[in-house]
């Protein structure tokens, strides 16, 4: 007779949890590193988490080649099909608070109340971005009434391919709220996790990959920020980085680079991701940093 | 033209919805007895049976419901907009997963065919309710102040073209804006709204937020009059809701009105023939003609008129009239024997007066309420079939010369809700669209609907537009 059938009022052997492994995410795909690297994560009391993949300058171009190859299919979707795809991200994650608040509460240091909380906040603006999907053209769209015979109307369009610095110290409402507003206008995007606590950033790519959104929408890198961010930075396709996980110095060397070829640069808040509060309105200007106005004109007459 | 083939029969399975044999009042979220007892019946336009018994709303249950209303004014109101958001995004969801059985339930009280509820009532249904969710916390956004605010309690009476999708037209802005409704569907076709009252309850909506009054004018009379409500929205025809501007005159309560209309849909002549022949078809024949925004007036450019003509009863003869449960059916039945009695005595005046009518062979069932495909030809401007909205499967046929010529025929309506324009030059398209005194035009399509795009009239047809950014200004203290 087996222990644990035949003994149940005895003592339960402690069973031994199985440990995930975490990956990059990739063109909708689980990679590890190509560089083979890992790095240590812990937990803000110094205990060992996880080893998160230590992502290579390859990675990254990896990541930007399977963003563009999706850019076209995310970005000629229709925004009502994106924005139940976003709102589809929020049931997802809904469905994953436990995990989450647990993995939160660790990369934070939170108590579980709070760390909860901050999960909520971050469903929660799956859910807002999600409303924004066919309103953002609505609201910094229309038309023109030039002094002429003509139609002229003006439409904002995704930018193309972002990089995103997600927040250092939010694991994962600061990644959520620069990831949402970069997707939901059709832009596909490269994000680099937070350094220190990558492991949220790397669950919610598993909440990506069953939420209906394409792959290679969304790609999760995680490692140095300084390493991966430099050769986004000076990419040649990419369109734009937002720069929200780079301290002072790293946020201009970054801006310079991506001078190159005028990437659109969303610079970090005053005094870092630090000073940010993400649990506040964010409103449209995240949006608005990575769309191009397109403005058409049509005469009028029979 | 005989058929090249015949069609086997491709019914949608009932089984998927379940009709109870009677359903009450949804007031305060929760079923009830009409007051004073009273029921009436609801029948299947397609064969007369009767589906259920539904309660007759008076002026009791109207002071309930809008006490209600009331009730739940105060806490919807105050919701974060965000918490309001979700619960919508419920809703619309709920419509998605239960879409397949309110699209049966639908063509059962409507008499609409299955492959209309199927692909344009209910994904429009959804897509109003995840538009306007989207809103509720985007308020400040809209271009209406930092804080614009609703205005209380909603009186909201639809018609039964589109239950449903009439429905979701009303709620969705307001609840979005943070009113709380009291709608009464149509007396002909109750029954959808009554099982959005069930999905309202899946979504854990608060009671009172929606209440739904079944019954018939008397209902929507008592209702629009009452002294609780802040705000009417009406649907229907034009000489009711010119009734509810004169009921409302005078009061604090903000008026919208979506009526009736005479759409023009005009064709040039370097229009690619086989497209506006599809869009005519679409224009006057989906839904049966009962569409307050039909292209019912067809004016063509009289050098192709003959070629667009031969075209068009060509593609009649193709249209499959019947069973409106049946996958392949193009056209269903007319929504009730008193519609049908007002196309029929309409299309007879067009024959009395002169103009020249066209159906294409087709059989109708024997029971039920059926009307054919019709075309008349040799329409004046003074015919009757030219100026009266006939809201069924009739089509006046006009000519025109020049654009001129079109533009004073097409604005020659008391009406101003739709219009249609088919040439392949987008100067001439826009040109035209500046010209027409109409709230909708569609150029090179007809019949296209969107939660993000305003739909509404210009004159007679009403005013207040609904949809889109700018559909929120009638549920907003703005």
């Amino acid at each position: 007779m087996s222990e644990q059938s035949g003994n149940p009022g005895g003592a339960a052997r402690t069973r031994l949890g199985v440990l995930k492994t975490y990956k990059l995410f990739v063109g909708g795909k689980f990679p590890r590193s190509e560089s083979g690297r890992v790095y240590e994560v812990t937990d803000t009391r110094g205990n060992w988490l996880a080893n998160a993949p230590l992502a290579s300058r390859k990675d990254a171009r990896d990541a930007v080649v399977a963003a563009r190859k999706a850019f076209g299919g995310w970005s000629g979707a229709t925004a009502y099909n994106r924005g139940q795809i976003l709102y589809r991200i929020a049931e997802m994650l809904e469905g994953r608070r436990e995990q989450f608040t647990a993995e939160v509460a660790a990369a934070e240091g939170l108590s579980k109340a709070k760390a909860a909380a901050r999960v909520d906040a971050a469903v929660d603006r799956w859910v807002w971005y999600a409303g924004w999907s066919d309103k953002i053209a609505q609201v910094a769209g229309g038309a023109n009434p030039v002094a002429g015979p003509y139609f002229n109307l003006s439409t904002p369009e995704p930018t193309g391919v972002v990089a995103v610095l997600a927040p250092q110290e939010s694991s994962l409402l600061g990644l959520v709220s620069v990831l949402a507003p970069v997707i939901v206008s059709g832009n596909t995007a490269v994000v680099v996790a937070s350094e220190r606590a990558p492991l949220p950033a790397l669950s919610l790519a598993e909440v990506l990959a069953t939420s209906d959104l394409p792959g290679g929408v969304v790609n999760v890198l995680s490692g140095r920020t300084a390493e991966i961010a430099a050769p986004l930075a000076a990419h040649q396709d990419v369109n734009a980085i937002d720069l929200a996980g780079a301290d002072a110095d790293l946020a201009k060397e970054l801006e310079t680079a991506a001078a190159d070829n005028l990437k659109r640069v969303l610079r970090p808040a005053d005094g870092g991701s630090a000073a940010s509060d993400w649990s506040t309105d964010p409103g449209v200007k995240r949006m608005l940093a990575f769309v191009e106005t397109k403005t058409v004109w049509h005469p009028v007459g029979v | 033209m005989s058929p090249m083939f015949e069609y086997a029969p491709a019914p949608e399975s009932r089984a998927v919805v379940d009709i109870a044999p009677s359903y009450g009042l949804f007031v305060d979220g929760e079923f009830r007895e009409a007051a004073g007892g009273r029921s009436f019946k609801t029948l299947s336009p397609s064969t007369e049976e009767v589906l259920a018994e539904v309660a007759h709303a008076g002026a009791e249950d109207v002071d309930a419901a809008v006490a209600a209303a009331r009730r739940a004014f105060a806490s919807w109101s105050a919701l974060p907009g965000s918490e309001r958001a979700k619960y919508l995004f419920r809703i619309a969801r709920i419509i998605q997963e239960r879409s397949r059985e309110l699209a049966v339930l639908e063509t059962l009280d409507n008499g609409k065919p299955i492959r209309e509820t199927r692909d344009a009532d209910l994904p429009l249904v959804a897509a109003h309710f995840f538009y306007h969710a989207g809103w509720a916390d985007k308020l400040a956004h809209a271009g209406y102040g930092p804080d614009p605010r609703p205005l209380g309690v909603a009186a909201q009476v639809i018609p039964w073209n589109f239950p449903l999708l009439m429905l979701a037209w009303k709620v969705a802005p307001a609840l979005a804006c943070g009113n709380t409704v009291v709608l009464k569907p149509a007396e002909t076709t109750p029954l959808s709204a009554l099982f959005f009252a069930d999905v309202c309850r899946q979504a854990g909506l608060p009671g009172g937020v929606v209440n739904i009054l079944t019954g018939d004018g008397s209902t929507g009379a008592a209702l629009v009059a009452h002294e609780g409500v802040d705000k009417v929205a009406f649907t229907g025809s034009t000489a009711v809701g010119k009734q509810i501007a004169r009921t409302v005159a005078g009061t604090r309560k903000k008026l919208t009105l979506e009526l009736g209309g005479k759409g023009a849909n005009i064709v040039f002549d370097d229009a690619p023939i086989d497209q506006a022949v599809e869009g005519i078809v679409n224009g006057i024949y989906f839904n049966q003609g009962q569409v307050c925004c039909a292209g019912s007036r067809l004016l063509v450019q009289e050098s192709v008129q003959d070629e667009l003509l031969e075209a068009l009863r060509r593609r009649l003869s193709t249209l499959r009239v019947g069973d409106p449960l049946d996958k392949n059916t193009d056209v269903g039945a007319i929504n009730s024997a008193e519609q049908l009695a007002r196309i029929t005595e309409l299309a007879d005046s067009g024959e009395a007066e002169g103009a020249e009518r066209w159906s294409p062979a087709c059989e109708l069932p024997e029971r039920g309420f059926w009307f054919a495909p019709t075309v008349f030809t040799n329409v004046t401007q003074a015919h009757r079939i030219a100026r009266e909205e006939i809201f069924g499967p009739v089509l006046s046929v006009l000519s025109f010369r020049t654009p001129d010529e079109a533009v004073a025929k097409a604005n020659n309506s008391q009406y101003g809700l739709s219009a249609g324009v088919w040439t392949e030059k987008g100067s001439r398209i826009l040109a035209m669209a500046n010209r027409l005194r109409a709230g909708v035009v569609w150029a090179n399509t007809f019949n296209k609907f969107d939660p993000t795009s305003p739909f509404g009239g210009y004159r007679e047809s009403g005013f207040g537009r609904e949809g889109g950014r700018h559909g929120l200004e009638a549920y907003l203290d703005v």
